[in-house]
């Protein structure tokens, strides 16, 4: 019997899943939206993902914001953070890759790489900023679908400048030039630049990006954003069919790697597992600690600063 | 009216500071509640908006202090903006409607044991300058024991084969140090603990990951207003080299900082604070080989922006893993960790493959 492995990559916005065989060649994919409940998410990943025939699961691997949680619900073998996961799924696929940029929900990412190896990395900090959040919040308020933002974007000739650097100002921005009367394909494309120049001013600053460069996460979708990092960067950007997938694969990887001996199995749903927060009372920090309860069993709990709020108690 | 000393926190050296108040002022005593939250809530509150993180975490614990009766309060800061804490702080909490005494034990950024003295003779006019001279004595050695412990802690901690056996140690001499009566005493419970720590066995330590952390000095020694980022990197199995201390910034800093000057080609200044002695220890941290640098500084922390340009600089140039941190009134540590998670990760990647 062949082996296989899964990796999910649970994002704030999307739930991604993939099963990998041991060439890393992928078996199966599926890509939902988490809509802010990444276990139900997570189930629902899990039923149309199935284990192909002839194949045994050898390996679970979760990353993602969500990442612990959905690692306790599953049972996986590895837990890693995305950074480490990225870096590894694009590997895989172009092994001289440079630098790769990254666009997801609520994080961006960018990860310099040098033989094979990271030597540099850079997450943003504070804001919303050039991530996919704001995009999609923008598209709402164009009442543009966001799967059409990029072909929209693509039909102008003419994008208005949009303050790059902060969302808020972007905002205003953007609503001050939409009663100016800029037709809607300007303005979306005109986003779509703010968004590249956002990333490029807050995280590649002072970092030099070598060839090749890969584009991905969901953003990279966008083609309107794609087009402008090709012009902004004065290159051509790689952007896999599989761009989405990256994190999942990465960490499915990682799993196959890690060469666990347990036994893993997908029958999620006849588990019942609940999430509890409740803030402890013990002294004035008043953490939110969330319980994780499999079976009306109490198996995890995070969030405490000390140990009145663990387990244990 | 009875007289309520208090004083900030900053990690356990509230101990010494206990110690010699409790021992010189006949005074009570009121050890700050932990920080928490609340603390921070308060302390933002009341603060002006772009002012550095360590004001607002004082400015909260002299809050609760005061809410607790406190009427005397320690402020001992100096270098940086932290020299003006003192005066703001006192016409804030003033406005705020309380009564109290405030003093300040560090003059433009010296340590100036004249004007302490007269400041423990206004608190206590009884006071005897032989016995003030003697439990000054002891309060500073007990610092220093301190410091020297925690120092061989960070760096070995991850290399012991029981987890928490040095640092149950450590906590036995606190507590010994709590009422110690002479120094002599203080002395042997030192060197008792000392010798059990140098007992202990520890692991090889070629495989472990050798990481400095540097920055601004409040950030670093508090673990609250750093997220925990020691007992982080500890669990996670890295030595940790950290050159800020109490020891450091009272006792030796004046002799040792006109040192480092020298030995950078490049510094002429001493750029406020620690900005200076922050580059050096770059240096020192890139010729014995550590595997990485964590800078920490408090959110609007001027001379630690000031160095960072230069820091990131030296880095490049001899390819070594930095990370820049800044901490601020934020409490959730998810963000946080998965930085130092991919940090780390990066590091033993770049280890196994030279």
């Amino acid at each position: 019997m062949n082996k296989c492995y899964l990796g999910v990559d649970i994002g704030s916005i999307s739930t991604k899943g993939v099963i990998i065989d041991e060439n890393y060649n992928i078996l199966k994919s599926n890509y939902i939206w988490t809509k802010a409940s990444p276990i139900d998410a997570v189930k629902e990943l899990i039923n149309t993902l199935s284990i192909p025939d002839g194949y045994k699961l050898s390996g679970i691997g979760t990353t993602g914001s969500a990442r612990k949680l959905i690692g306790l619900m599953l049972g996986a073998n590895v837990v890693k953070n995305e950074i480490i996961c990225h870096a590894t799924g694009t590997l895989n696929f172009y092994p001289d890759c440079k630098t790769i940029l990254e666009i997801g929900g609520q994080d961006s990412k960018i990860i310099i790489l040098n033989n094979g190896i990271i030597t540099d990395y850079a997450m943003n900090t504070l804001c919303a900023a050039g991530t996919g959040a704001f995009l999609s919040s923008q598209s709402k308020r164009i009442g543009v679908d966001i799967s059409d933002f990029g072909s929209l974007a693509l039909k102008s000739t003419n994008p208005v400048k949009i303050a790059a650097r902060c969302t808020v100002f972007a905002e205003s921005d953007l609503i001050h030039k939409a009663q100016l009367g800029y037709k809607k394909e300007d303005i979306v494309a005109g986003l779509c630049k703010s968004v590249v120049l956002n990333y490029l001013n807050n995280l590649a600053k002072g970092k030099k990006l070598k060839e090749p460069i890969v584009f991905q996460g969901g953003v990279s979708k966008n083609v309107g954003v794609v087009k402008y990092f090709n012009e902004v960067l004065n290159t051509k950007v790689i952007v896999d069919p599989n761009s989405h997938l990256m994190g999942a694969i990465g960490v499915a990887i990682l799993s196959a790697l890690d060469n666990s001996d347990s036994k893993f199995n997908l029958n999620i749903n006849d588990i019942k597992f609940e999430t509890k927060g409740y803030e402890c009372k013990g002294c004035s920090n008043n953490c939110e600690v969330i319980r994780i309860i499999k079976n009306d069993k109490l198996i995890d709990s995070f969030g405490n600063k000390c140990e009145k709020g663990s387990v244990n108690n | 009216m009875e007289k309520v000393i208090a004083f900030p926190l900053m990690g356990n050296y509230f101990l010494p500071c206990n110690y010699l108040f409790s021992k010189l002022c006949n005074a009570k005593i009121l050890v700050p509640p932990k920080i928490t939250s609340k603390t921070v809530e308060l302390g933002g509150k009341y603060s002006p908006e772009f002012i550095c993180t360590p004001f607002k975490y004082t400015l909260g614990t002299y809050i609760e202090c005061l809410e607790n009766n406190a009427n005397i309060l320690i402020q001992m800061g100096g270098g940086c903006r932290y020299g003006y804490y003192f005066e703001l702080q006192e016409k804030i909490l003033k406005d705020l409607g309380y009564n109290f005494k405030y003093y300040n034990l560090v003059s433009k950024g010296n340590t100036d044991l004249k004007l302490i003295y007269k400041i423990l003779k206004e608190i206590n006019p009884k006071l005897n300058i032989i016995k003030a001279l003697y439990f000054s004595f002891i309060t500073i050695k007990m610092v220093n024991y301190m410091d020297d412990i925690d120092d061989y802690i960070r760096l070995n901690a991850p290399y012991q084969k029981n987890v928490g056996l040095l640092e149950n140690i450590n906590k036995e001499m606190l507590e010994e140090f709590r009422n110690v009566k002479s120094f002599y005493k203080l002395r042997k419970s030192y060197r008792k603990c000392k010798r059990k720590i140098k007992n202990i066995e520890l692991k090889d330590k070629n495989k472990k990951i050798k990481i400095g952390i540097i920055g601004e000095l409040y950030t670093l020694m508090e673990p609250f207003a750093n997220n925990n980022i020691e007992k982080i990197l500890k669990d996670s199995g890295v030595s940790v080299k950290r050159f800020t201390n109490v020891t450091y910034l009272l006792f030796e800093k004046g002799k040792k900082s006109k040192k480092y000057l020298k030995n950078l080609k490049n510094i002429k200044y001493k750029m406020g604070a620690d900005a200076m002695d922050n580059i050096y220890y770059t240096k020192y941290l890139i010729d014995h080989n550590y595997d990485g640098i964590i800078h920490m500084k408090s959110s609007f922390c001027t001379p630690e922006i000031g160095n960072m340009g230069i820091i990131s600089k030296m880095c490049e140039e001899k390819n070594m893993p930095v990370m820049f941190l800044t901490m601020d009134l934020n409490t959730s540590n998810v963000g946080f960790e998965t930085r130092i998670e991919a940090f780390l990760d990066m590091i033993e990647m770049r280890k196994k493959n030279e």
